[in-house]
């Protein structure tokens, strides 16, 4: 350690204000700071200071995220041996998702990073640890067959539209993750809507080529359809357990809500994420689906069964992974009750009443991330309210 | 939350330090601009005037001892930074003349208060600065005991002072027609010296550090309004007014701790407010201590770890400390600190590390900030350390943005900095909280004047 302390100790000059690469600070701090915690000392307020900093918090939100990308890369390959009638051994599966996944993740954190950094050396600003975790979602929630040139885009999108406008992490109003999907949904929706995009090699295949009366629809896209009964892309009988598990079409890192709970209990046992917004959101969405299973008609898309929303889509990630997004939700502890519950509940009501875009989580998060200062507000002024009372008093 | 620091004072009392200089520092005392009445070379008295209030000439700051002015330490644009007595041997006082509190009137008994020095110890809230002595306050609050990481315990450095300490009641009785509130620790009120005082209304609180801060317990009490003044005291200083009126004497002498783990004796030495820290330099431990192969200096503390001031080891101790904190510089880099899977040897409220597995560990700190200042992100945190009708965050918001109206209707006039300063502990942005909060308390004083 001390020789590479000895190199970055030397190497420090150069990088600073008027050495020959002080235009490069930014950069410089960042790989330092990565290699070594700073030797800072506290001049101001409180002598000590909890050992826990922003880059740990942001390490603990991508370990959480670990299970859902191993299980998406085992069912990336997973799908395509179905798709295709090959016979794979569990780790050609893995590998061949793999080699599909990783492209993926790298260039979403090469492009986002780049921005980051570029943008941290324009403002000569520190360079913050945000992009760790969008960096890491923006693949998990894409299609797996998106091409690499889209994916530069929406994350260029995202980074730059959705964040550093705004002055960069902690000042965005809209999860970055989430805006680079939105980005690719409207800006080409054949890329990530449709029956074909959810399965490597499925779009560019010819029908000759799959396994007999393959279909890649995923469950929400058979249900926005009309299905009466859910199948798995073979045409058996789809189980609420298959979709628990997690083994059929989808984002790469959304379908296993088995993987996912086990980065939720991750998140909730260290206090990275609120749980209060999780459990909210599971409440908003049962409530206003019982509510719509009781006044449906028998065998429409509103009669389905609200517990099976719950481990369909994206909702589970949304939930763990997106809607907690501390700097995006509510702020204040009443307030992610109510922003939670609005979620699950804008879920399901897009779900179903909006045949056109079966996936409803991703609207409801964008679109309670925008009003969720407007909760805190209402929030904030009952607190006002009471204090304005006691002065009366 | 506590934060398990170790390095606790054992309850004895190691010595008694006669101090060989002391230093006034009008720094002490929360936006003062003072007004010398010395110069260098004069002879004082313990209880001599030696600076007055600018504002309010009435109040005095005194002497703890007799001798002369040495030096007049000034710093930038000539402000006054500390006056430097060179103490006698024998402490002369000047005789106030003893008093029977009972008799007196409230203008003798603020006289008295104001001509000795210590007005200084009735602070007023809102702003946790010097209370005027024109205003009457809606109640004082006395908190009977320190919940701040490594503080003294008043029961055993206030156990002979209960005389004292009624006396002091009896004093500031004349200035409200309220209660005199004081507060106890649930789990140990009756072996409290102030348990047994006439004449004030007790609360007990119970729990982990803020419990034992004032503004945490009036909020719980009562919280102040906009237009409400009360006042506190802090319980040393209530026994020094009682023994203003019980000897007529100013003796400002007290029992300081010694603590943390940079003390090789923790213990008590009874002393006067301003002594060098030169002086108990014999109690520091000079051995060499690395840290993470960079060695590493004292750092010497006058009050506790959240809210104290670094003095440095020529500085000297604070006014209204009693406690000196001595860590360790963390002035140090951490091989790959955050990346680690456990770092035994720091504690963390975050269960991101493992220090939760260990509860009654107490750790060896230091002062290194564990991160670099970034921009907010962590919700939900502050709110877990605030035991209070207040939203912290929304507050702070409200002071970056200068918003006088919004930090009235979100609660500037019920805290002080020491009631936020574990935010600042637990931030994972490393945001100085409590720089915000004196910067909002200093706009709103420069508002409302």
């Amino acid at each position: 350690m001390k020789g590479l302390l000895n190199i970055v100790n030397k190497l420090k000059p150069t990088f600073s204000k008027g050495g020959k690469f002080g235009w490069l600070h930014s950069t410089f701090d960042a790989f330092e700071t990565f290699l070594f915690v700073p030797s800072t000392v506290t001049t101001k307020g409180a002598h000590v200071r909890d050992c826990v900093d922003l880059k740990r918090v942001m390490s603990v939100v991508v370990l959480a995220l670990m299970p859902a990308l191993a299980f998406g890369i085992w069912n990336v390959g997973e799908q395509h041996s179905i798709a295709f009638g090959l016979d794979m051994t569990f780790w050609q599966k893995v590998w061949f998702g793999f080699l599909k996944v990783l492209p993926l993740i790298i260039v979403s954190y090469v492009v986002g990073l780049g921005i980051e950094f570029a943008s941290a050396q324009i403002r000569g600003h520190e360079v913050n640890e945000g992009f760790l975790v969008s960096g890491m979602i923006i693949p998990l929630i894409m299609p797996v067959d998106v091409p690499l040139w889209i994916l530069a885009l929406a994350v260029a999108f995202a980074v730059i539209i959705g964040k550093e406008i705004f002055g960069g992490t902690g000042m965005n109003i809209w999860n970055p993750a989430l805006l680079a999907r939105a980005f690719v949904f409207f800006a080409y929706p054949s890329k990530i809507s449709g029956d074909t995009i959810w399965i490597e090699g499925l779009s560019a295949a010819n029908q000759s080529q799959l396994a007999d009366g393959f279909s890649g629809a995923t469950p929400l896209a058979q249900l926005a359809n009309g299905a009466q009964e859910l199948v798995t892309t073979t045409g058996d009988h789809l189980s609420f357990m298959q979709m628990f598990i997690g083994n059929i079409p989808g984002a790469i890192g959304e379908t296993s809500t088995i993987a996912i709970l086990i980065g939720a209990v991750i998140l909730i046992w260290t206090g990275v994420a609120s749980w209060k917004i999780m459990i909210s959101c599971v409440a908003g969405a049962v409530a206003v689906g019982l509510l719509i299973n009781g006044i449906a008609a028998p065998g429409t898309y509103a009669d389905y069964p609200v517990w099976q929303h719950l481990v369909m889509g994206g909702f589970a990630f949304g939930a763990v992974f997106m809607a907690t997004d501390p700097v995006t939700s509510a702020q204040t502890e009443r307030g992610k009750w109510i922003y939670g519950f609005l979620i699950g509940a804008m879920t399901i009501v897009i779900r179903v009443f909006n045949p056109g875009y079966p996936e409803g989580m991703m609207l409801a998060i964008l679109l309670m991330n925008t009003f969720a200062p407007l909760i805190d507000y209402f929030v904030i002024n009952s607190n006002i309210k009471k204090r304005a009372k006691r002065i009366a008093a | 939350m506590d934060i398990p620091i170790a390095g606790n004072a054992e309850l004895t009392i190691k010595k008694s330090i006669v101090p060989d200089i002391i230093a006034m520092k009008p720094t002490d005392f929360k936006c003062l601009t003072p007004k010398l009445c010395v110069k260098e070379g004069d002879a004082v008295k313990a209880g001599s005037i030696v600076f007055v209030d600018k504002k309010r000439p009435e109040i005095g700051f005194a002497s703890p001892c007799s001798g002369t002015v040495q030096a007049i330490v000034r710093g930038e644009k000539r402000k006054l930074l500390a006056i430097l007595i060179k103490s006698d041997s024998e402490t002369e006082y000047i005789d106030f003349g003893k008093k029977d509190v009972a008799k007196l009137s409230k203008e003798e008994a603020e006289k008295t208060l104001l001509e000795s020095g210590l007005w200084a110890a009735v602070i007023q809230r809102p702003y946790g600065i010097i209370a005027n002595p024109a205003d009457t306050p809606k109640a004082i609050y006395i908190s009977g005991f320190n919940s701040a990481p490594l503080a003294p315990d008043y029961n055993f450095t206030l156990k002979d002072e209960t005389a004292n300490l009624q006396t002091g009641v009896e004093v500031l009785r004349k200035f409200t027609k309220g209660n005199i509130v004081v507060s106890l620790k649930e789990s140990n009120y009756a072996t409290s010296p102030l348990y047994k005082l006439k004449d004030v209304v007790y609360y007990t609180f119970d729990g982990p550090h803020p419990a034992g801060n004032v503004g945490v317990q009036i909020n719980n009490i009562n919280p102040i309004a906009k237009g409400d003044i009360v006042w506190t005291v802090n319980p040393v200083m209530l026994a020094a007014i009682g023994k203003l009126f019980n000897n007529g004497i100013y003796d400002a002498s007290r029992l300081v701790a010694i603590t943390g783990m940079r003390a090789k004796e923790r213990c008590y030495v009874k002393t006067l407010p301003g002594i060098s820290m030169k002086q108990i330099a014999e109690f520091a431990d000079e051995q060499e201590v690395v840290l993470y192969d960079a060695p590493s200096q004292i750092r010497y503390i006058s009050g506790d770890i959240l809210t104290g001031e670094n003095v440095g080891k020529e500085g000297y101790l604070g006014f209204y400390s009693n406690q000196i904190t001595l860590i360790s510089e963390g002035n140090y880099r951490e091989f790959f600190g955050w990346g680690k899977i456990a770092r035994p040897r720091k504690f963390s409220l975050s269960k991101s590390y493992f220090s939760w597995l260990t509860p009654k560990k107490r750790y060896d700190m230091d002062t290194n900030l564990n991160g670099g200042k970034r921009a907010f992100v962590v919700t939900g945190l502050y709110e877990k350390v605030v035991p209070m009708d207040i939203y912290p965050v929304y507050l702070l918001k409200a002071i970056l943005a200068e918003d006088i109206d919004k930090m009235e209707q979100l609660g500037i006039y019920e805290v002080i900095e020491e009631d936020f300063a574990l935010c600042e502990y637990v931030c994972p942005s490393k945001i100085d909280v409590q720089n915000i909060i004196s910067k909002g308390i200093d706009l709103m004083i420069k508002e409302m004047a």
